[in-house]
């Protein structure tokens, strides 16, 4: 250990010096800079960079995703192309029941939402109850459990192309799920071609990739929770069922509700894994809106960036609303908190 | 009703032992104080009681029951937790209601306790309030009312004036003696101050390290300390403690002598000891005086005096070092550097052999 | 260990086995096997030859049949117990098959072509771990051209990510300036526009400031993170204040101040959103699809993915990258995951 110590702080030595040296060149244009400017100036400097990324990539899109919603055309350069108002939007809301898709214009969007919205019901309600169980285990006191934290935690670590791919290859035709089953004399199933079970592969799969991340939060509130207060309802006669419900789940609620926010929040941007697992398919049976946005912004031979624009704002509304529900949240729970 | 019996008590954390064989019969309807410094156990001590913890050997008894392995929520038992532990997010009324409603009780019931409750400890105000919105000192009235609401076998208190400001102590202190009279409860009180202790105790439980020192009345501990432990411990200012050898021993009573100057004759029953033996002389500041008396004469130089008004209280020191403290009656002058004598009565002082054990007075 | 044994054995209602405690212990397994299992799984199947792979019901570890050299034949041939027409069984060499039928030879006395049908016969098998997939897609494909992309980015997006975040997050913390609550405002409001909802015009931007199908233009739209601004921030407002004073009246200028005293005492926090910012872009994908368009350029996800969805998937190379794509990653956790987890439970959501 203590040569492991050695060896980085050697390492962070040689780094140091080279760096020390841009770092005292620097310095001289910047006491230039501080002199005029006094140290108000300096705060906007050491601003600059990252508002300039900011601006650029994220304030700058922002107000352009607009303008391409509201032209239509292929071309990418914004002067190639024609403002034709709320067309876009229009486009995408024409609908003859908004519930029947094949009545849509656009029914390849409607495909995505209604996936999409199946999709974020199913995946968050049963990533919170996995989520929840493993953190009422985990807040026991059983020996190991940094071990058994970091077990759960794992797959959230997983670059979503490897978990699609992981899973892919257990739910192929002649992979580990399909060989477990064979054993218990079941016939082999295509998973991944069959549009419920491709579906339902979507949520399983990413609720195995990302309970872990929100395990780790419950638990946190969980332990916030004082251990005498379980005490005294023991004391006052409480069963274990009436200790959760009266007890645990009304004191957890609050970090509870903004982790229900943040795992809709995520489920209904979802892209990266299921796009790997099943890339759409089978049909579009698995592509969500984030897909459709991809597709239809740049993939496809078909491309209308105004319309995935469009579609993307319309997403981006919902998110909105959901962030800033939860900052609400946020602070009502610092707010009682305070007061306590 | 009401009637805990203890019977060789042992709670170990793996090679730590916290309790060592408690043996204690909780008498229905007393006021049973566990007192010591902290580490004692007497917290320990309590949760066992309760059911919050399992002892490692022993058993326990509720009216005759065996209930060491009987779990907290069915001991029948109430606790009033040093940190209060309300509910939060349930007002005053749910906080009292709740443990009545784990038994099922009918909500005409439920509210004719609470109302009850809120009577005898002035809570009736807060009642739909939350307990963040309550003072230390209500806060404390509603964990002894959601305990009072339950009619428990037994009310365990964890140090419930620990967390409350002097002047409070004192009138909640008198507030909870006027309860117990009232409910005529079997009351476990835990406290590490030994004031508490004297004024409420029907009887004091002195612990140390795990073990019991002395189980008696405080009168019975002020009066006979049965070890140095319990001489020291109980009474304020603390007990005079002074080495000295045995001079001479005579039927009832024992002569001893200091190389401090201390000359003492005890009434104690010497028949164990032997000329040239150690013992310890205990001598309350209180019993000692500037009236010479024959019994015990102790000289000594003065550090210090406080004049308190009725009372002055002197730091002296003996020519060896010994430390005294005297409480004496009115306003002395006494001033640091001058000698004075102080002397007590042979039936005031108090003896201990070399391990520490009492020397019983003569029959 | 006795203690340990005390521990794993205390059950709830003290003796005996209660409901919850045969619950807990079954999720705690299964848990394991779950979470585990499918990584395991992965890397066990990646040492499998092809052949192995389309194999049904697969086998736990790889396989390789025995291979050995007869006399009068230029290979090797693979090695089965074989049973004869005559009832024996024996260890056999194939020369060829066809069909359902299998041309053996005895491998000492190779004379005599011995026909058994393919059923009555079992391959002889050793555990062997098929190294070449991992070496293959290094040497033949680009994948080794993929790893340097990743790292590249990953590096280079680490450090321009702590650099700048801690900027803006000193000047956040320390600075007392007219308009901070609302450049703070405006970083949350990035919380409320994620890649998603940004795809197309950031695509726009990007190939308005020339960075399309560059690793500069992976890079850079994703260093301005606002969990790493408020991680940051949130640790320097601990930093006392008297230091920085100090510093000004021993004449320091403020990017002294930055450089010499807030960096080094902020290394915690810095650490944590180094190992943050090291997994989130090695695990990037969205963007440098969208973004990338020359091959070799793709970082690893993109080019795994790539080969993944073409139409004959060579698996054997493909399981073999992804464990690839995955060591980094494995590595942080068995190294560095309490302090991720720390982070995490520290920042609660932001």
């Amino acid at each position: 250990m203590s040569a492991g110590a050695s060896l980085s702080s050697r390492i962070g030595a040689a780094l140091a010096a080279p760096i020390g040296w841009l770092a005292a060149i620097i310095d001289a244009p910047l006491k230039i800079w501080q002199r005029a400017t006094g140290t108000t100036g300096m705060a906007a400097f050491f601003l600059a960079p990252n508002m300039l990324i900011f601006g650029v990539f994220v304030l700058a899109p922002f107000v352009i995703n607009f303008f391409y919603s509201t032209t239509s055309g292929n071309a990418f350069f914004l002067s190639d192309r024609t403002y034709v108002g709320a067309e876009q939007y229009a486009r995408l809301l024409d609908c003859g029941s908004y519930l029947d898709t094949s009545t849509c214009r656009e029914d390849l969007f409607w495909n995505a939402v209604h996936n999409t919205g199946l999709f974020v019901l199913l995946q968050v309600s049963l990533l919170i109850v996995v989520s929840m169980i493993t953190a009422l285990i985990l807040n026991r006191e059983i020996v190991g459990r940094s071990f058994w934290r970091a077990v759960f935690f794992f797959p959230v670590l997983l670059s979503p192309v490897v978990v699609g791919l992981i899973w892919k290859w257990i739910l192929q035709r002649q992979g580990l799920l399909n060989s477990v089953l064979f054993q218990f004399g079941y016939e082999p199933t295509e998973w991944l071609t069959d549009r419920f079970w491709a579906f339902a592969a979507g949520i399983t799969v990413s609720v195995w990739a990302h309970m872990g991340f929100f395990t780790l939060i419950l638990l946190a509130g969980l332990q916030a929770i004082p251990r005498d207060l379980y005490e005294a309802a023991e004391m006052d006669g409480t069963k274990p069922g009436r200790m959760f419900w009266r007890i645990t789940l009304p004191m957890l609620m609050p970090n509870l509700l903004v982790v229900i926010i943040l795992a809709l929040i995520r489920a209904v941007q979802i892209f990266d894994e299921v796009y790997v697992l099943t890339g759409g398919g089978p049909g579009t049976s698995t592509l969500y809106l984030t897909q459709y946005i991809y597709e239809v912004g740049f993939a496809s031979l078909l491309r209308n960036p105004g319309l995935a624009a469009a579609a993307s704002i319309l997403m981006g509304a919902v998110l909105v609303v959901l962030t800033l529900v939860q900052l609400q949240i946020g602070r009502r729970n610092e707010k009682k908190g305070a007061r306590e | 009703m009401g009637r805990i019996k203890l019977t060789n008590i042992d709670r170990a954390y793996g090679k730590t032992k916290i309790l060592h064989g408690i043996n204690l019969d909780i008498q229905d309807g007393e006021l049973l104080v566990l007192v010591g410094p902290s580490g004692c156990g007497k917290s320990t001590l309590l949760r066992l009681i309760a059911g919050l913890d399992q002892p490692t050997a022993g058993t326990l008894e509720i009216d005759g029951r065996d209930v060491t392995k009987t779990s907290a929520a069915d001991r029948g038992l109430a606790m009033v937790f040093q940190s209060y532990a309300l509910y939060p997010h349930m007002t005053v009324r749910q906080n009292l209601a709740f443990g009545l409603e784990n038994i099922r009780m009918d909500k005409a019931e439920i509210d004719s306790r609470i109302n009850e409750a809120a009577r005898m400890l002035e809570i009736g105000q807060y009642l739909d309030r939350r307990p963040g919105q309550l003072s230390g000192g209500q806060r404390q009235r509603v964990a002894i009312g959601r305990a009072v609401v339950r009619n428990p076998t037994a009310f365990l208190l964890d140090e419930p004036l620990s967390n409350l400001d002097a002047e409070l102590r004192i009138s909640t202190r008198a507030e909870i003696a006027a309860l117990h009279k009232r409910l005529a409860t079997t009351m476990v009180y835990v406290t590490h101050d030994q004031v508490e202790a004297m004024t409420l105790a029907n009887r004091i439980v002195v612990m140390r390290a795990g073990r019991i020192e002395q189980v008696g009345k405080p009168l019975e501990l002020y009066n006979e300390p049965a070890n140095l432990f319990v001489a020291g411990f109980i009474g304020a200012p603390r007990m005079n403690l002074m080495p000295a050898k045995v001079k001479a021993v005579k039927a009832g009573s024992v002569s001893i002598e200091s190389a401090g100057g201390l000359k003492a004759t005890v009434k104690a029953d010497g028949h164990k000891l032997k000329v040239g033996d150690d013992v310890t002389m205990g001598v309350r500041p209180h019993d000692l005086s500037l009236d010479g008396s024959a019994d015990g004469l102790i000289e000594a130089e003065v550090n210090m005096t406080e004049v308190l008004g009725p009372e002055t209280v002197a730091h002296a020191t003996t020519s060896d070092g010994q430390k005294i403290v005297a409480v004496l009656n009115g306003q002395r002058q006494n001033s640091a550097g001058d000698t004075i004598k102080l002397g007590f009565d042979a039936s005031k002082a108090h003896l201990f052999d070399a391990k520490g054990e009492r020397v019983r007075s003569a029959a | 260990m006795s203690r340990a044994i005390t521990f794993l054995t205390r059950r709830r209602g003290g003796r005996g086995w209660h409901w919850t405690d045969v619950f807990i212990w079954t999720w705690l397994i299964g848990g394991l096997i779950v979470m585990f299992g499918p990584a395991l799984w992965l890397v066990m199947s990646s040492f499998k030859s092809p052949a192995q792979l389309a194999e049904f019901p697969p086998t736990l570890l790889p396989y390789a049949t025995e291979q050995v050299m007869v006399e009068g034949y230029d290979k090797p041939l693979n090695l089965f117990t074989a049973k004869l027409p005559d009832g024996t069984t024996k260890v056999m060499a194939e020369v060829r098959r066809i069909g359902i039928v299998s041309q053996l030879v005895d491998p000492e006395e190779p004379g005599e072509i011995v026909k058994v049908n393919i059923a009555d016969r079992e391959p002889v098998r050793q555990v062997h771990f098929a190294t070449e997939n991992y070496t293959e897609p290094f040497e033949h494909f680009d994948f080794l051209q993929y790893l340097k992309n990743s790292v590249f980015v990953t590096v280079i997006a680490t450090l321009i990510t702590l650099l700048t975040n801690s900027m803006a997050a000193f000047a956040l913390s320390k600075y007392q300036f007219r308009g901070r609550n609302f450049v703070l405002l405006l970083i949350v409001g990035t919380l409320m526009v994620p890649l998603s909802v940004l795809l197309v015009p950031l695509y726009s931007v990007i190939s308005a400031v020339g960075l399309f199908d560059s690793l500069w233009g992976v890079i850079l739209p994703t260093v301005a993170t606002p969990t790493g601004v408020f991680l940051l921030r949130q640790y320097m407002l601990t930093i006392p204040d008297e230091l920085i004073d100090a510093a000004r009246m021993d004449n320091a200028s403020e990017w002294q101040i930055y450089w010499r005293i807030i960096l080094p005492l902020a290394a915690p926090a810095l650490a944590v959103l180094a190992i943050f910012s090291v997994v989130w872009r090695w695990n990037d994908f969205l963007w440098p699809l969208v973004v990338l368009s020359r091959k070799e350029l793709y970082t690893l996800q993109v080019g795994l993915n790539t080969y993944a969805g073409e139409l004959n998937v060579q698996w054997h190379f493909i399981l073999a990258m992804t464990v690839v794509t995955m060591i980094p990653v494995v590595l942080v956790f068995v190294f560095l995951q309490r302090y991720i987890t720390a982070g995490i439970a520290g920042t609660g959501l932001k």
